[in-house]
């Protein structure tokens, strides 16, 4: 199941910075293996941009070239418009944050000061780059408490915090995440991605985010590079142009065979028409509601605020809620995305998806058919006008 | 025991200032290899190719007996203290050197690329991060190099006066007095022991940072390396 809405994809808005442009650049070893085959990419600033690929596709090649940790064989990258290569390697890397599967904290340091690294190599002073870890610790989630801890005390998912937070250190306008999630497990993970969109949506630095999982690129990602086998470029465009006009057989095959599911996390249910005659709040009249409905027809029962309690048929009930069919998730209407929706829909025991607002208060319920059909229609006003709809459903997260 | 820290006159030590001569000459020849392997360990880490070599070079250097040096060494340093300890220093380095090259290159792969990626230079990884980390590997190789170090001293008895505990055994046969030579061993054993001690709790205090279960396999690692002293032992006699 899907719990994090993913972040529709957007244009480069006008005014923002190209900060990172990778223009022709390739990287072949001395025994021929192409690893990056003439890439060029202009990463945005204040948006994260994806790298995603089966594993031989260069994604981790061409983040350690913009870092200098591997040099292009041809090509060349500019940040800021200057040569990478102008600047001395290690003046360059401490202006770029660096997140690492298994997060590689310095086991011998606590956590406090594997996150003033940067800051002390910087040459602030020890307390100044204290508080600044101090702060970040606060910033990505974790106990203060932990501050004097040891990494080998702390688990996977909070070394990858920890990580995050060193990275972020010396506020670096650029981050290079490199698999940062790939070692935890999908519920830790799940919330590391929510904590970066959150970081990402307070600090709006540009991101370069290499996995091999198209799930967390279509999560996390405004603009993403699918890289094919051999280091080529099979397609750069926002998530859900990604998902619904895949370039060629290769990036469609790599999407997997539910990408039309998956491409409703870009549709709001803002507009899903919820049908509220199916509804029986405790205390209302469930004759008048049995005579009202067609016989068999299934009503949801609702408590005195207005919260799902139970399916049942108005004929045969008693009366009593301990024997009510359990309602199963919702969706929030307006937050949660057609996906969701179609989710709750498939789980739910009538067939009908329960939408609630923001306080958990069914607003009414709505059945497969009508989310096929606001699927299509939705759809269709994309083609129409695909850039404000992708804000609504970002802005609706 | 009676007589037992009586030392001859001819001896012209204390038993007290034959402990403070013993660890002297043992204890900064091991300093001096550890400061000789450092630099060693950087450049065998950082150029892979140079490690066989340096490793070679060194195993030549510890199976010349030490009787070898100390008849070159006597023309440029006499009968002094020096021609004792040079000898000893080279032979720590065949310990010490793979010490500190197998701990640094133990660091995670991640830790590495993560100083690197964050502008942490060559030289400065080593002695910030790959060393420290090295640390419970280094003090391993250290016990072996101590251990072996404080038994090698007795052979500067050959060149007179120098052998410290050692010279006890001289003089056990010289003057048919087995409770010297008694003093000689059950000495030098306990000082080996309590040093063996005292870097044990050198490691616990540098690496707070192991898990405690870290900590039991560097003892075991310790254990397994501790093998050498009996080589070490039939090498330079």
């Amino acid at each position: 199941m899907h719990v994090i809405a993913p972040r529709a994809g957007k244009a480069v808005p006008e005014g923002f910075r190209r900060l990172i442009a990778i223009e022709d650049v390739s990287k072949r070893y001395a025994d021929g293996t192409v690893a990056v085959d003439r890439l060029s990419l202009q990463i945005p600033d204040h948006s994260i941009t994806v790298l995603v690929g089966p594993s031989g596709c260069g994604k981790t090649t061409t983040l350690r070239m913009i870092n200098r940790m591997i040099e292009p064989s041809g090509g060349t990258i500019r940040v800021d418009g200057q040569d990478i290569r102008d600047r001395p390697v290690n003046t360059l890397r401490r202006s770029m944050g660096y997140v690492i599967q298994n997060a590689g904290l310095f086991q011998h340091r606590t956590i406090l000061d594997n996150i003033a690294t940067v800051p002390r190599l910087l040459g602030w002073s020890k307390q100044r780059a204290r508080e600044r870890a101090a702060d970040l610790m606060e910033r990505v989630g974790l106990d203060p408490a932990m501050a004097r801890r040891y990494p080998y005390q702390l688990s996977g998912g909070q070394q990858q915090r920890v990580g995050v937070a060193r990275a972020l250190a010396a506020d670096p306008p650029i981050l290079l995440m490199d698999e940062p999630f790939s070692a935890v497990d999908p519920v830790v993970r799940r919330g590391l991605q929510e904590e970066l969109l959150r970081i990402q949506s307070e600090l709006g630095k540009a991101i370069v985010f290499v996995t091999h999982d198209m799930d967390e690129a279509i999560t996390i990602g405004d603009r993403i590079a699918v890289l094919r086998t051999g280091g080529r470029l099979a397609q750069f465009a926002a998530p859900d142009e990604i998902l619904s006009a895949p370039a060629d057989p290769f990036v469609e095959e790599f999407l997997g065979s539910d990408r039309g599911i998956r491409g409703l996390s870009f549709l709001s249910t803002r507009d899903l028409e919820l049908d509220s005659s199916l509804l029986l709040p405790l205390g209302s009249d469930r004759r008048e509601t049995a005579e009202r409905l067609p016989e068999g027809t299934s009503v949801l029962v609702t408590d005195t605020d207005g919260k799902p309690l139970g399916w049942t048929e108005p004929d045969d009930w008693d009366g009593d809620t301990k024997t009510l069919e359990p309602a199963g998730p919702s969706f929030e209407v307006g937050r949660d995305s057609l996906r969701v929706a179609l989710d709750r829909a498939v789980l739910s025991p009538t067939g009908l998806a329960v939408g609630v607002d923001s306080s958990g208060k069914v607003l009414g319920v709505v059945g497969q058919e009508r989310i096929a059909a606001a699927i299509r229609a939705a759809r269709r006003g994309r083609k129409a006008d695909a850039p404000q709809d992708a804000a609504a459903v970002k802005a609706g997260r | 025991m009676n007589g037992f820290f009586h030392i001859p006159s001819a001896i012209q030590n204390s038993y007290g200032s034959l402990i403070v001569l013993h660890l002297e000459e043992a204890l900064l020849p091991v300093l001096a290899g550890l400061l000789l392997a450092l630099p060693i360990g950087l450049l065998c880490v950082h150029y892979d190719w140079l490690y066989a070599p340096v490793l070679w070079t060194s195993t030549v250097l510890y199976a010349i007996p030490s009787i070898a040096f100390f008849v070159v060494l006597i023309d440029y340093t006499g009968l002094s203290r020096l021609t004792v300890m040079i000898p000893l220093c080279l032979y720590s380095l065949v310990v010490l050197v793979p010490a500190v090259v197998d701990g640094v290159r133990s660091v995670p792969e991640e830790t590495n690329a993560a100083a690197s990626a964050m502008g942490i230079g060559l030289v400065r990884r080593y002695f910030q991060v790959q060393l420290p980390i090295a640390v419970p590997a280094i003090l391993a190789g250290l016990r072996v190099a101590v251990a072996s170090s404080i038994s090698l001293v007795s052979v500067g008895a050959l060149i007179g006066n120098q052998g410290a505990f050692g010279n006890l055994l001289t003089y056990a046969q010289l003057y048919r007095l087995p409770r010297l030579a008694v003093t000689s061993v059950v000495t030098t054993a306990v000082l080996a022991i309590v040093i063996d001690a005292l870097l044990v709790l050198l490691r616990r205090v540098l690496t707070p940072w192991q898990p405690p279960s870290g900590r039991a396999a560097a003892g075991r690692s310790g254990a397994t390396s501790g093998d050498s002293p009996a080589r070490t032992a039939e090498g330079a006699s």
